[in-house]
Formats: C-alpha cells, structure tokens, sequence
C-alpha cells in the first residue's frame, strides 16, 4: 500500500482581547511594577483578579494592591522548556499566594533544580526590564528570604495611560495527513489523471474520494477515472481577497461535475474572461509542471451542457 | 398527542437580554459583554443568579476569538459556579441548537429554570480568515463563507428564474427594519434601494450590502415551566414546537439550494405546533439570512412558498413588516451578526414579538412566531415556533 501523504500545516493568527475595566487595571498595574486583585463583598483577595465573584456571580470592582512577594502554594518542575515559555532554562511551574491575597497565582520560578524547590518557599517578583501591560511583565519568580509584604491595600486602579486591549497571538502546529483515499486521489493528479471512487451501494462516485459515501456510511474502494471534461454547474465571481489567499482578484471560483462524477468539485475557471463564465460551460484542465492539481479549468470549445443534464449536481 | 400524554413540561420563554449589537465592543472583556446579556435577561424574568439552575452556551468555533473552550472561563461571569454548564456546537446555528437543549432541559424536567446564552465577539478576530484556512494539498479558492454560499445563490437563480434585483429588495427591507429595533448594529438611515443596488459586488452574484456585518454581541434568554411561568412579571413565550437536524456538507444528491434537512426540520416544528399551513398560522418569522437571496430561498425550504415561488413572496411585499408574513422584522442577520449569538437572536426575536414586546419592530398581533438558525455548509438547522398562549394539553 502507497504511503499516506502528510505535511506540516501551521494555523496561527494574532487574536486581540479587550481588557475590561478588571483586567485593564491588572496589567496596566504591572506594567507599573504594581500587583491588584479584587475584594468579595466578603472580604477575600482574588490574584489574579476577576470580574464576578466566583462564588455569588456579583460583579466586583474593588481593587487591593497586595505585596511582590508571596508562598508557593504547589508546583511542578520543568525540565525542558519549550519555545515561548517565560525561561530558557529549565524552571519550576508555580502557584504562589502573594502576601494579602487568599487565591494563587499561576507563574514560573527561577531556580537550579527540583531540589531547590518546595511548597510553602518563600518566592518574590522578578520584573522584567521592558514591561508593556502584561503578564510577562512579571519576568518569573525568585527565592527570597526577607520580610512578608503588607497586607492588602485599596488602590483606585487607576494609571496613566492605560492598557485596554492586548495581541494574543496563536499558533497551532499540525501534521496534516489527509487519509488513505485523498492520497490515492492526489497522487493521480499528480499524473494529470482525476480518479474518484464508487459507493458500493447506492454507485456514486465521489469526487474527490474520501474513503467512504458520507450518504450510506460504508467504505468505498472501487476507483473510477472521471472527467477530463467537466460542466461548470454553479460559480461566483470573487472580488475581495481573504488574508490568507494568495490570489488575483477577479476569479472565479466554479463548481465543476467532472464526467462521471456524480457531485461537483470545486476549482478555478480561466481562460475566459471573467464575466463570460456561466452555468453548463463545458471545461476541461490546465496543469502546470509538478502542480499537486489543476492550476484551472478553461473552456473546451463545446456548446455548453443543456441545463437539465447537470440540473441535479447543482 | 397531547403534553400531558408525552409527560413533558411545557417551556416559556420568561426573560430576554441583548447587548446592542456593533462592530468593537472594545470596552469590555467576553465576560463582560456576556455578562450584560445575561443580566438583562434575568432583570426581564425578574430573577436573580441563585434562581437560574443551569447554563447552556453557544458560540461559533473557538478560532473566531481564539479562546479555547471559553465557557469555562466565563463560569464565574454567568453564575454557573456548582451548576451544570454546558457548551453547544452547532456553527451557525449554534444559537438556535444552545435554545433547544436548554428547553429540552426544561421539557425533561431535568432542570425547572436555564439561563441560555450565545455570544460572538468577532472583532477579536477575523471570521473570513477563520473560515478560509488553508488545507495543504489543496488549492486555496475559498474566499470565506460568502464565496462558499454565492455559488448556492447563483443556482437558486437559474432554479427559480427570480429577477437579479430580489437580493436588493430583501436587503433594502432589513436595513429599514433594524432601524426600528434599538439593538441591531446597522443603523444605515439614509439607505436606499439604489445604494443597495450600487454597492460593489463581492462574491457575484452577492453585493456588499446583501452581505451581513460583522459584529460583537450576546443575547440571553431565560427558560423555564408552568410554574416559573406564574410568577414571571411579563407576559411570556411558550415554546410550541422546536427541532433539529443535520446533513453532511457534501454528498452527491445534496440540494443546496433547499436542504432535506430544512425540510424535515421545519416538517418537525410544525407537527409539533400543529401547524398545517405555515403561510396563514405564522404571524412573523426570524430567519437566519446571512446572504439576502436566502430569505426567498428559506421561505421555500421552510414551506412558506413552494418551490421556485420564494421570490414572488418577497417581491410582493409580504415579507416587509407590515405585509402578511413579515420577516425577520428585527432586521435579521443582514443588520446584526454576532456569529454564535446569531441563531439565539432570531429564537429571542421570535418570543419577542409574541410577547408583544418587539417595540417599534413589533408586528401587531403577533400570536405565532418562528425563530429559524442554519450553519455550517447549509448543513445544520435548528428552529422554534413560540406563541402567546400556552401549548395546548
């Protein structure tokens, strides 16, 4: 059996987050080299802040100012650091309890090895040197032997210039393996040739394949050789560009039943002008050197297709 | 069959709450901006966060704001803390599916009183990019849902023999609507039938303003049984009939242009509601119509024309809010588009209007109201029709 295609597909993109009033104050805060919670109508500090009571759902605007320094809670090592992580060294996950909080922070300590590390060490703040608004502002945590901070401390939250939103930016890495029956497909038209598959059962063949008739749930098997002529059954004409096309606009972008194909797929309509492609258009192929697919279909030259011919793969 | 024969409990809508609907709500967190929904909803019912005893959210996917799962972060933002919270996934539709499983709660009587919400807050992200990501060995063509639905639209055309200007009447209509209900996010008051049909096409045969915004809301609805319907302070909606269902995107045989799965899906909420003939016994319909050619297309999937017929519908004005099946009065998704939210404020403006309490949108006498969400490649459905008197039984 050929082997299965695979390759690397990376989704990533730079979500924004509004802040709200809560985290606005948090972040510009450490920016400032300043660390808020918020107060509960009952009197408990929640580092980081919230913005309703986990417990009654009220919301909740007092801010607290607590100390830089604080208890570890829990933690668990981290003996390799992965890109991204706030150390290149290998470090300790932390929760730490900062002096007049009652809920725990999640962040990292900076330490030689598991051994330095324990629950209920004293740890403090290490900020970093350019701060812009965010949680790494706090660059990690570090041992300390000094005095406990003060107590919780009403602050107006309120700074100059502050930060209402931030980038969050994401990325995903995958390996893309499009399955058994899409590589059979691809790995024809890489010899120019578009090969689909048969149901068993209700005999529609599938183009592209997926190894299965999504209608009457079974494995399909049979490869049919479909096209190379096709009709445009359906097609738009795109103007705007999406972010991550790399396409002219105008094209058009066609539903195409390949003879013998029992749905449409979908591909590029050229060699015509643009507003010149319609419904029941008669196309046929143009590939181009080492192309994993058709560049586009073009116009055969034949009388378009009668309408009720394709009517039902529309 | 009769309720009572089926052992359900009936289901009202007693509490409504929307943001106002725009394109930044760069004010607020997601948390907040649920929030405000969910409070409005609750000030409606009159109840307060102790009385609500599950939640059940909806949303578009994760990659339109990038939060994973996010309703586990917005917990303590809706009171769900030691309740059971639930997420539905349902695309485009989601809003109207989130509905229906937090009444079928109610209907099981798993639950007495659920607060239900759907949110989007589209300007964290970029929904086009969201729907357009590339698939290696593929060509990239796909130019985000508008390029995925103006094919669809095309062969309703061709289907129907409908005149190209349909899409423009619709849009023009729904523009006007939105400018009577307060929280819809277009408010175009100098909009014209000419400006519609001037503006640039973008998918042809779809223009920019037969297209549907993109914008950062929340509407919440609480539900709840006969009892929590005595002591709701405003009249409320009684859920008559709801369903859903679902079909692959592609299949050889599939109609896009009027999916089987619309179909059955409406087939089912009127045999629920006892409805026989839709055209006459629905008052006013909230339908999902991203794209303004889908309002003739679904008046002919959801049996209010027969086929190939939609359009004349529209054409006629029947469809405007003072002809005989007004649609989408609130001005629809055409004016409003919060993703997720989407489907819940088609479900929520149905109750409204039986409610009486649809403002200056509201159809008069509205006694019978269809909330209608599809998602996905036309692929997932999910409608309700609400009235003003209880079901009977």
């Amino acid at each position: 059996m050929p082997e299965v295609l695979s390759a690397p597909l990376v989704v990533e993109f730079p979500f924004t987050r509004s802040l709200g009033p809560v985290q606005s104050a948090f972040l510009t805060g450490l920016r400032e080299r300043t660390v808020l919670g918020v107060k509960t109508s009952r009197g408990q500090v929640l580092v980081p802040p919230v913005e309703y009571d986990p417990a009654t759902a009220e919301e909740i605007r007092d801010l607290v100012e607590v100390a830089p320094t604080g208890t570890v809670t829990t933690w668990a090592w981290n003996p390799a650091p992965r890109r991204d992580q706030p150390l290149r060294t290998p470090f300790a996950w932390v929760l730490v309890r900062l002096d007049g909080a009652d809920t725990a922070l999640l962040h990292v300590l900076d330490a030689p090895g598991p051994d330095a590390v324990r629950t209920g060490m004293r740890v403090r703040v290490r900020w970093a040197a350019e701060r812009a608004g965010a949680i790494t502002d706090i660059a990690c945590f570090e041992p300390y032997e000094g005095e406990p901070g003060a107590p919780a401390a009403p602050h107006d939250g309120r700074f100059a210039d502050p930060v209402t939103g931030i980038v969050a930016p994401a990325r995903l890495d995958y390996t893309y393996s499009p399955g058994r029956a899409p590589t059979d497909y691809l790995n024809a038209l890489a010899e120019r040739r578009t090969v689909g598959e048969r149901c068993p059962s209700c005999r529609k063949v599938y183009v592209p394949p997926r190894g299965a008739c999504p209608t009457c749930g079974i494995a399909t098997a049979e490869r049919v050789e479909v096209g190379p002529r096709g009709t445009v059954t359906t097609f738009c004409i795109v103007n705007i560009k999406a972010r991550n096309l790399d396409i002219e606009v105008p094209y058009v972008y066609g539903h195409i039943a390949l003879d013998g194909a029992d749905l449409a797929l979908h591909g590029r309509i050229g060699g015509i002008p643009y507003d010149q492609v319609r419904m029941g258009l008669r196309v046929e192929p143009v590939w181009t050197e080492g192309g994993r697919y058709p560049d586009h279909y073009r116009p055969t030259g034949e009388p378009d297709a009668d309408y009720d011919a394709y009517k039902e793969l529309i | 069959m009769s309720r009572t024969a089926t052992g359900k409990e009936p289901v009202a809508v007693v509490g409504i709450g929307q943001t106002k609907h725009v394109a930044a709500r760069r004010d607020v967190s997601i948390a907040g901006l649920v929030r405000e929904a969910a409070r409005r909803a609750l000030d409606d019912a009159g109840l307060d966060w102790a009385d609500i005893d599950a939640v059940v959210i909806g949303k578009a996917p994760d990659f339109f704001e990038g939060v994973m799962m996010p309703e586990l972060y917005l917990a303590d933002a809706l009171g769900a803390v030691g309740k059971p919270m639930l997420r539905v996934h349902t695309a485009g539709s989601v809003g109207g599916s989130t509905a229906l499983v937090a009444a079928n709660l109610i209907a099981a009587r798993v639950h007495g009183t659920v607060l239900t919400l759907a949110f989007e807050k589209q300007s964290e992200s970029n929904a086009m990019w969201g729907l357009s990501l590339p698939v290696p060995f593929q060509q990239p063509l796909l130019a985000g849902a508008g390029g995925f639905f103006a094919p669809h639209i095309r062969a309703y055309m061709r289907r129907s023999g409908a005149p190209d200007t349909v899409g423009s009447v619709v849009a023009y209509k729904d523009r006007r609507n939105a400018l009577k209900n307060p929280y819809a996010h277009l408010h175009e008051h100098d909009i014209t039938l000419e400006k519609v049909q001037a503006s640039p096409m973008l998918w042809d045969p779809v223009r920019y303003s037969e297209t549907c915004p993109s914008s950062d809301g929340a509407c919440a609805m609480v539900l709840t049984g006969r009892a929590g319907t005595a002591r709701a302070p405003h009249p409320p909606a009684w859920v008559h009939g709801g369903a859903m269902r679902s079909e692959p995107t592609l299949f050889a045989g599939k109609d896009f242009v009027s999916p089987q799965a619309g179909k059955d899906c409406a087939a089912d909420v009127y045999r629920q509601a006892g409805i026989t003939d839709p055209r006459r016994e629905i008052d006013a319909v909230e339908m999902y119509v991203p794209f303004s050619w889908y309002e003739p297309m679904w008046l002919e999937n959801l049996g209010f024309a027969a086929e190939g017929e939609g359009w004349k519908l529209t054409e006629s004005g029947a469809t405007e809010l003072d002809g005989d099946l007004p649609v989408n009065p609130s001005g629809g998704v055409l004016s409003t588009n919060p993703i997720g939210a989407s489907g819940m404020i088609r479900f929520a403006e149905a109750a409204l209007q039986v409610r009486g309490q649809a403002g200056e949108h509201q159809v008069d006498g509205a006694r019978r109201a269809m909330g209608h969400a599809y998602g996905g490649g036309a692929q997932f459905f999910a409608m309700w029709l609400v009235g003003s008197e209880p079901p009977p039984g």
